[in-house]
């Protein structure tokens, strides 16, 4: 005889108008629902960005270097070395979302289980504590710096870089929904009932805090998509010739006075993708608000 | 009070402890050879066991981190394998540099931040409030150091307003100092004012909406004095919270900004060690800035408890 169903009953269908209700508030803030349509259209274009680019990213054209944006055949123009800005574009853009991806999945792996921890058990608190001024003391450039100095320059690199320094925020946020989940009823039901310590975090805290995780995936990635970009402006990130946003600015750079557009293109994308998702991370935070629509 | 501080000065202590075994271990873990990697130009097997014996390679890992941190706590980094110049004079001329770009970001970041902030919340709905919002949004989003090409490009090398590179030492000049700082302050400044702004809207809003503010207007209060009194005090809070937990991001952004502007600050000097491989340096700039990170974010607890009462009472930040 068990009393397991008490809190399944009492999450489930409360989740569910809960999920319609965030939903109906989403689909009626226009900021939202543009935000989405641009994420979902960059996220379209950069995934077949190896199909839908009209040139190969490395195909240098030395007849047509430095060609404006207009020019026939190349719509936002050339760069330096006669390759087409566009496709660059297309497949730098992929780049930002793949390291973005990665980095925010990074520090949701090892942040989620840690903050759990950190809320649940109060003897791991103290110790996962330390753990996260350890990381907060080595800002993320000088964290990529050092690995740079360790493991060399790459993707990869900017990727763990930038997951390693988000994995303090994760951790923040998922450990203070921990104590405050651990302190309601339906937990205490399930210790009662004698559920294990594990059975307690996986079926009833972790589902329920996925809200909070959830927004703080939306807005880990924009500060990953600077970071990556960053990184490889400096040389840190993705290596030249592969196409990143942030290494064709640091191109764009030697080239500014001449090729302005290059310099400009390329951060107008960055911050187009930091934007829609900052803007969507804010409306799923208000939408997930219980207080309602204090904007 | 007293047993708060203890505690914080205790984690504190720890974590120092535990980064400089981080970066200790760090060095170690470089593939290959440590002194081929410290020996720079001059492989010779007597150069080699020279700076194997200098830095210690050839004792015990516990007793090389000892020395390691006698070292340190000299102000003994090394030199520089490239130039042969002590890493901490290298500091020395390095540092002032980039303390003076961040002071100045934070103090533009927070007249701005606040300002903005303060009305957001009470202009509700006004264009004001969408302007500010909207403002606090893209300077979240936009790249620091895109926006600082754009501002060489189009404020520099365009109109010659601002220099588009170089420093003059405060002392020298404290005018052009200012001229070659002023840009680059603004650009590290743009998003600790997007975020300090969204911390100060959204404290005032809470605030505004409080029994003690309610108490303070049905007491007569002009409207004018709730705001600044209940304000200044809040968005004090607020920026000192805001540039303890940024201050890693605003470190990282100074390193960026310098190398765009070629100031010759920590930041710079971090790079190009990176790229010339210069292992002294780059330990002992990854060792400072950890140690700056602890040290700092101690005494913003301490100003945090100075400021704000609950602390005291509790031990525990609201």
């Amino acid at each position: 005889m068990t009393v397991l169903t008490v809190p399944t009953v009492d999450a489930a269908p409360a989740g569910l108008t809960r999920r319609t209700r965030v939903l109906r508030r989403l689909r009626r803030n226009p900021l939202a629902v543009v935000s989405f349509v641009v994420l979902a259209l960059a996220t379209i274009i950069a995934v077949l960005s190896p199909w839908l680019a009209p040139y190969a990213v490395e195909q240098t054209d030395f007849g047509h270097t430095f060609a404006a944006p207009g020019t026939p055949g190349h719509v936002l123009g050339t760069d330096d070395l006669g390759r087409d800005v566009l496709s660059r574009i297309m497949l730098g853009a992929r780049a930002s979302l793949q390291v973005a991806i990665l980095a925010v999945a990074t520090s949701l792996v090892i942040g989620v289980p840690l903050g759990l921890a950190a809320g649940y058990f109060r003897a791991w608190d103290a110790v996962i504590s330390r753990f996260t001024d350890l990381l907060l003391a080595f800002p993320f450039l000088i964290m990529a710096v050092g690995l740079a100095a360790i493991r060399g320059a790459s993707l990869t690199n900017a990727a763990v870089a930038v997951g390693i320094a988000q994995i303090p925020g994760v951790i923040r946020v998922v450990r203070s929904d921990t104590l405050r989940l651990k302190s309601l009823d339906f937990v205490a039901a399930a210790v009662v009932d004698g559920a294990s310590d594990l059975w307690v975090l996986a079926r009833h805290i972790l589902p329920n805090a996925t809200s909070v995780i959830l927004v703080q995936a939306t807005v880990a990635i924009p500060v990953a998509i600077l970071g990556e970009a960053v990184l490889s402006f400096l040389g840190l990130g993705i290596q030249p010739p592969a196409p990143s946003l942030g290494t064709m600015l640091a191109t764009a750079q030697q080239f500014a006075a001449r090729a302005p557009w290059a310099a400009v293109l390329p951060g107008v994308v960055i911050m187009g993708l930091a934007l829609a998702f900052n803007v969507f991370g804010d409306a799923l935070r208000d939408a997930l608000d219980p207080k309602g629509d204090r904007r | 009070m007293a047993r708060y501080l203890i505690t914080r000065a205790w984690q504190s202590a720890l974590t120092l402890l535990l980064s400089t075994i981080v970066v200790f271990l760090g060095v170690r873990a470089l593939p290959g050879d440590p002194a081929l990697a410290l020996a720079g130009e001059d492989r010779s097997p007597e150069a080699l066991e020279a700076i194997r014996h200098h830095y210690g390679l050839d004792q015990p890992l516990p007793l090389q981190f000892a020395q390691y941190v006698g070292r340190a706590a000299q102000g003994d980094f090394g030199e520089s394998i490239r130039t042969g110049i002590p890493v901490s004079s290298m500091l020395t001329t390095a540092l002032p540099v980039t303390v003076e770009l961040a002071v100045l970001a934070i103090l533009l970041a927070a007249a701005l931040g606040v300002g903005a902030g303060v009305l957001a919340a009470v202009r509700r709905g006004h264009p004001a409030e969408w302007l500010a919002n909207g403002l606090a949004l893209v300077g979240l989003s936009v790249p620091h150091f895109w926006l600082a090409l754009l501002a060489i490009l189009y404020l520099s090398v365009a109109t010659g307003l601002f220099p588009a590179s170089g420093f003059v030492p405060l002392l020298d000049n404290p005018v052009d100092n200012l001229h070659h700082l002023i840009l680059p302050a603004v650009i590290l400044g743009t998003g600790l004012a997007a975020i300090i702004m969204r911390q100060t809207r959204s404290a005032m809003l809470d605030s505004l909406s409080s029994d003690y503010v309610r108490t303070a207007k049905a007491k007569g209060l002009r409207p004018r004095a709730v705001i600044t009194h209940h304000a200044l005090r809040n968005s004090l809070i607020v920026v000192v919270t805001i540039v303890g937990l940024q201050l890693g991001g605003l470190i990282s952004g100074a390193v960026v900004t310098e190398q765009i502007f070629g100031l010759p600050g920590f930041g710079k000097m971090t790079i190009d060690a990176v790229f010339q491989r210069d292992y002294p340096v780059i330990q002992a700039v990854v060792l400072l800035t950890a140690a700056a990170y602890i040290v700092i974010n101690f005494l913003v607890d301490l100003l945090y408890s100075v400021i704000d009462p609950r602390i005291r009472v509790t031990g525990d930040p609201a």
